[in-house]
């Protein structure tokens, strides 16, 4: 544990701005999800770093349940994506043009 | 040592990621965000996070992108990626960037203002995990599982044709 912590705080950091620079520029759905993994990984450094900093387990436990959110939230964004190329045979965000509020 | 290895995964993660959100082709960018993983999850053993970098690699690497390849191979190859200067007005990416570059001035400012203590070190193992996991946080544990049963029961809601 010879390395400061603001070492993983800046990894995270940069990780958690490339998964939110391809959230925002990406048009394939299916790659805009792999950008929101990246994020939530980022934020599981994060976590993980405070526990080890603190010395309490419960920074580990906290990644654990985001591990698994991601796990279901993937479930649900695969099944809307494979519903959306089974409407209209693409998953490219501009051609979503259905949508009505 | 631990620096070095340090600095290797966090620089093949980083690396790595750009490559996600790089990539043109779909089914690269999904190998890349393994090797991602791969990397974070030694990181994660560096902070003595034992049974996380296990699960990360079992649960992301294993279970997550496999779902993702085969959705990818099936559908998702085909949505075009522009490149950035062709999208956007270059006047527009110029006030992205300093928008950008205050903001990052400030979390520099907070990151270099930023004293933490020296590292404790936490006991990541199984055991350690699973206690805390049963005792204190029983209830959000429990709760985790109604979760992906219901994640389950909305992914074959919506998946089933309205016909069958």
């Amino acid at each position: 544990m010879s390395l400061p912590v603001t070492h993983y705080l800046v990894v995270s950091a940069i990780l958690f701005v490339i998964g939110l620079i391809g959230l925002l520029t990406r048009r394939n759905l299916l790659l805009i999800l792999l950008s929101i993994e990246i994020m939530l990984n980022a934020a599981n450094l994060n976590f993980i770093a405070g526990s080890a900093l603190h010395g309490h387990v419960e920074g580990q436990v906290t990644a654990f349940f985001v591990m698994v959110l991601a796990a279901a939230e993937v479930t649900i964004g695969l099944t809307i994506a494979v519903l959306l190329f089974r409407k209209q045979d693409s998953v490219d965000t501009r051609e979503i043009t259905f949508l009505k509020g | 040592m631990e620096n070095l290895l340090f600095y290797f995964f966090s620089f093949l993660a980083i690396g790595s990621s750009l490559g996600v959100i790089l990539n043109p082709r779909p089914t690269r960018a999904l190998l890349l965000l393994v090797v991602t993983m791969v990397a974070l999850s030694a990181l994660y053993l560096l902070l003595g996070a034992f049974f996380l970098s296990i699960a990360q690699i079992i649960v992301y690497a294993g279970a997550v992108l496999v779902l993702f390849l085969f959705v990818i191979m099936l559908q998702g190859i085909e949505a075009e990626e522009l490149p950035l200067l062709t999208r956007f007005h270059p006047v527009i990416l110029v006030l992205m960037l300093l928008c950008s570059a205050v903001l990052g001035f400030f979390l520099l400012r907070v990151f270099t203002g930023f004293t933490a203590g020296a590292m404790k070190g936490v006991d990541g193992s199984l055991q350690a995990v699973g206690r805390s996991l049963f005792t204190d946080f029983l209830l959000p544990f429990e709760l985790t599982a109604i979760l992906l049963l219901l994640g389950v029961f909305a992914a074959i809601a919506l998946a089933k044709k309205e016909d069958a």
